[in-house]
């Protein structure tokens, strides 16, 4: 373990751009802080954070200048592998038929900047759907495999974060290049920072780093301590499948379902939400055509549309159910995890406030 | 059994790509249902292309877009390449404006089989409602064509009024054979209707069924379904006797795109066709 000065921090930026990386880290954007392409540490979010509660996000300023004291805001690095909207392919109209050309692009050396505990998890959940099953999707395997990735242990837990109990966070232990604990005491204002693979440590070894103190890591430590237990949400996993696979007609469906907007926000925002459609796109000519994939949300009528039938899903219940479901039981029989990292965002980001852990507590309390 | 074949390879390229195929035949087999017979572009391709009776392939239409439509041809005439499409939709009806000599895009097969190799030496009941029957025909074709290798086929089919009635050529040479039993039943007859009147279950009573060495396959509407397996159960039947091909909306069948979940089954993957016992949970749960 090393520690790395704060005024050090642009001499990471400098040299991931130099061996050819664009920096993705967060930004300020419209009273938000998202993931964009950054120059250097000044334009992280410095001295703000996030106050967060269900249906609520506000920007607020810290009294310190930490660079990562904030937790996740309304973008996740899913956008990087899985873009909201991605051509798949082209369709050129031939003298007999047309001609098919793959137009996945090619991908960008990304570095990372600020990955949290629970997005590296729900990066190798997206990993599961998109590189391990039967198919490949080629872009997202071939953008995942550019990546360097810088994560941050988090310093600073919203108010919706259950990472705890999803056993996600709040300290980054799954594949990254570099682990980043940023330390703010007496004065001092330094990053203990920890290789995850031979990249990482040849990124390391090429800054001005010392090699942490024991006082050093203890701080780190007690940092990561500190933010677990200021943690206070949660979401009791235990038997959490089959209680929700009983529980398919609870009556707290009806309920939830008068207060869902079916908005979709929660699928936009999860991080590890992967559904999409696909639209096509033909030119005035009439000669060519183009197919593309976007963003689609269980929460839409069309979604579940069958041609002659209508909507398998016609009501809010279904869809919230379908959603919740999904999240926190049938992902585990179709990819042998959980697909929540307890996060937040989709309680952060619902508008009137739905609570992912709140509705778990209501089937658990009166199961059928 | 061993896996359904899956078309590119994983890895291979990317598996979005359609590949041109020409329609070499048309044909209407009832009110808004046609059999397109294609043929790859590509030889190679055509010839090397293999599938199980009961997969689907996702048809591209140029400029319009894909839709998911089971192979109903046989798998060892390696010549022919049969979808029955019913039209409904935008992507069909453009399908359906095509004609021969227009090319078509496929990519696939996909999704699980009808399991004609556990089917062998039983008897095999299939059971259709509704328009949607394009699944069974594949099996129906295949077992015709191996007719010792399988004991009685009994076909039920049910369809509102004799108009809907899929396949009339092809009933009258089902019914030639002397171990093949078809029965036909309409909800709302005309007056030239010979056959059965009511719902498809109410035909199982005229019969005699061998139901511990019976096999049965259905395709149809969900009601259709849940009837035939209340009553079939109700008469002695095994659940893991029963075997459905179920429907829903698909946009990649490569198990990316989620729109074909079922409780946890993706239909494109695990699907369309499931023995009953494994999917009861989520088939008798409304609006999953
Ligand atoms: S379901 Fe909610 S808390 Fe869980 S990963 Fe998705 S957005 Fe985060
Ligand atoms: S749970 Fe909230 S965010 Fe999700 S669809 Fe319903 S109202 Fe929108
Ligand atoms: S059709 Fe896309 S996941 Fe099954």
């Amino acid at each position: 373990m090393h520690t790395i000065a704060s005024n050090k921090l642009a001499q990471l930026f400098i040299l991931l751009k130099k061996q050819g990386y664009a920096v993705i880290a967060p930004a300020l954007r419209d009273a938000a802080i998202i993931y964009d392409e950054v120059e250097t540490p000044s334009d992280l979010p410095v001295g703000w954070t996030d106050a967060q509660s269900p249906g609520s996000y506000r920007l607020k300023k810290r009294e310190d200048d930490a660079y990562f004291g904030y937790a996740v805001g309304p973008h996740s690095w899913k956008k990087v592998v899985l873009p909201p909207r991605m051509k798949l392919w082209a369709a050129r109209r031939e003298e007999k038929g047309f001609t098919i050309s793959d137009t996945t692009e090619a991908p960008r050396k990304l570095a990372l900047i600020g990955v949290r505990a629970c997005e590296l998890y729900a990066m190798a959940i997206q990993d599961t759907v998109f590189i391990k099953g039967d198919y490949v999707d080629p872009f997202y395997k071939a953008q995942r495999e550019k990546l360097f990735i810088v994560a941050v242990n988090c310093a600073q837990a919203a108010e919706t974060c259950f990472c705890v109990s999803m056993k996600t966070g709040p300290k980054a232990e799954t594949a990254y290049d570099l682990a980043l604990t940023e330390v703010i005491e007496n004065k001092r204002h330094y990053f203990v920072a920890e290789a995850g693979s031979r990249r990482g440590a040849a990124v390391l070894a090429a800054l001005s780093t010392a090699i942490a103190r024991p006082a050093e890591k203890t701080a780190a430590r007690q940092v990561i301590r500190k933010t677990a237990a200021s943690i206070k949400r949660t979401l009791d996993t235990d038997g959490l499948k089959t209680l929700l696979y009983e529980n398919l007609a609870h009556p707290r469906w009806n309920d939830v379902a008068e207060r869902c907007l079916t908005c979709g926000n929660c699928t936009m925002v999860c991080p590890t939400c992967f559904c999409t459609t696909v639209e096509e796109i033909t030119d005035l000519t009439g000669d060519h055509s183009e197919h593309w994939r976007r963003w689609d949300s269980c929460f839409t009528m069309d979604f579940s549309f069958i041609h002659g039938e209508g909507s398998v899903r016609s009501s809010n219940k279904s869809r919230y159910r379908q959603w919740m479901t999904h999240k926190l039981a049938s992902w585990h029989d179709q990819f042998g995890s959980s697909g929540c990292v307890g996060c937040g965002r989709c309680i952060t980001w619902c508008p009137p406030g739905i609570d992912i852990t709140e509705e778990v507590k209501a089937i658990r309390k009166n199961p059928a | 059994m061993p896996a359904p074949p899956r078309n590119p390879p994983a890895g291979a390229t990317s598996p979005y790509l359609p590949y041109p195929a020409e329609i070499v035949e048309k044909r209407l087999e009832s009110r808004g249902v046609y059999t397109f017979r294609l043929r790859f572009l590509d030889e190679v391709r055509h010839k090397n292309y293999d599938f199980r009776p009961g997969q689907f392939n996702m048809l591209y239409i140029f400029g319009v877009g894909e839709v998911a439509i089971s192979i109903v041809s046989d798998p060892e005439i390696g010549e022919t390449l049969d979808h029955t499409v019913r039209i409904v939709g935008n992507v069909t009806e453009a399908l359906n404006r095509l004609d021969v000599g227009d090319v078509i895009g496929i990519r696939g097969p996909y999704g699980s089989a009808w399991p004609l190799e556990a089917a062998k030496g039983k008897d095999v009941i299939i059971l259709t409602g509704g328009l949607g029957c394009a699944p069974v025909v594949s099996v129906i074709n295949y077992i015709t064509a191996r007719r010792d290798d399988y004991g009685a086929l009994k076909i039920f089919h049910g369809v509102k009024t004799p108009k809907d009635l899929l396949y009339r050529e092809r009933i009258r040479a089902w019914q030639k054979d002397a171990r093949t039993e078809v029965y036909l039943t309409v909800d709302h007859p005309d007056h030239a209707w010979q056959y059965s009147v009511g719902i498809v279950t109410n035909l199982f009573t005229q019969i005699q069924l061998d139901l511990s060495n019976s096999i049965v396959m259905m395709c149809g509407p969900g009601i259709m379904m849940h009837h035939a397996v209340r009553d079939l159960c109700s008469r002695g039947m095994r659940m893991d006797q029963l075997y459905v091909s179920l429907e829903r909306n698909m946009k990649c069948a490569l198990g990316f795109c989620g729109h074909c979940q079922m409780g946890p089954n993706f239909l494109c993957k695990e699907g369309p066709i499931f023995r009953y016992d494994r999917i009861r949970h989520w088939f008798e749960t409304p609006a999953i």
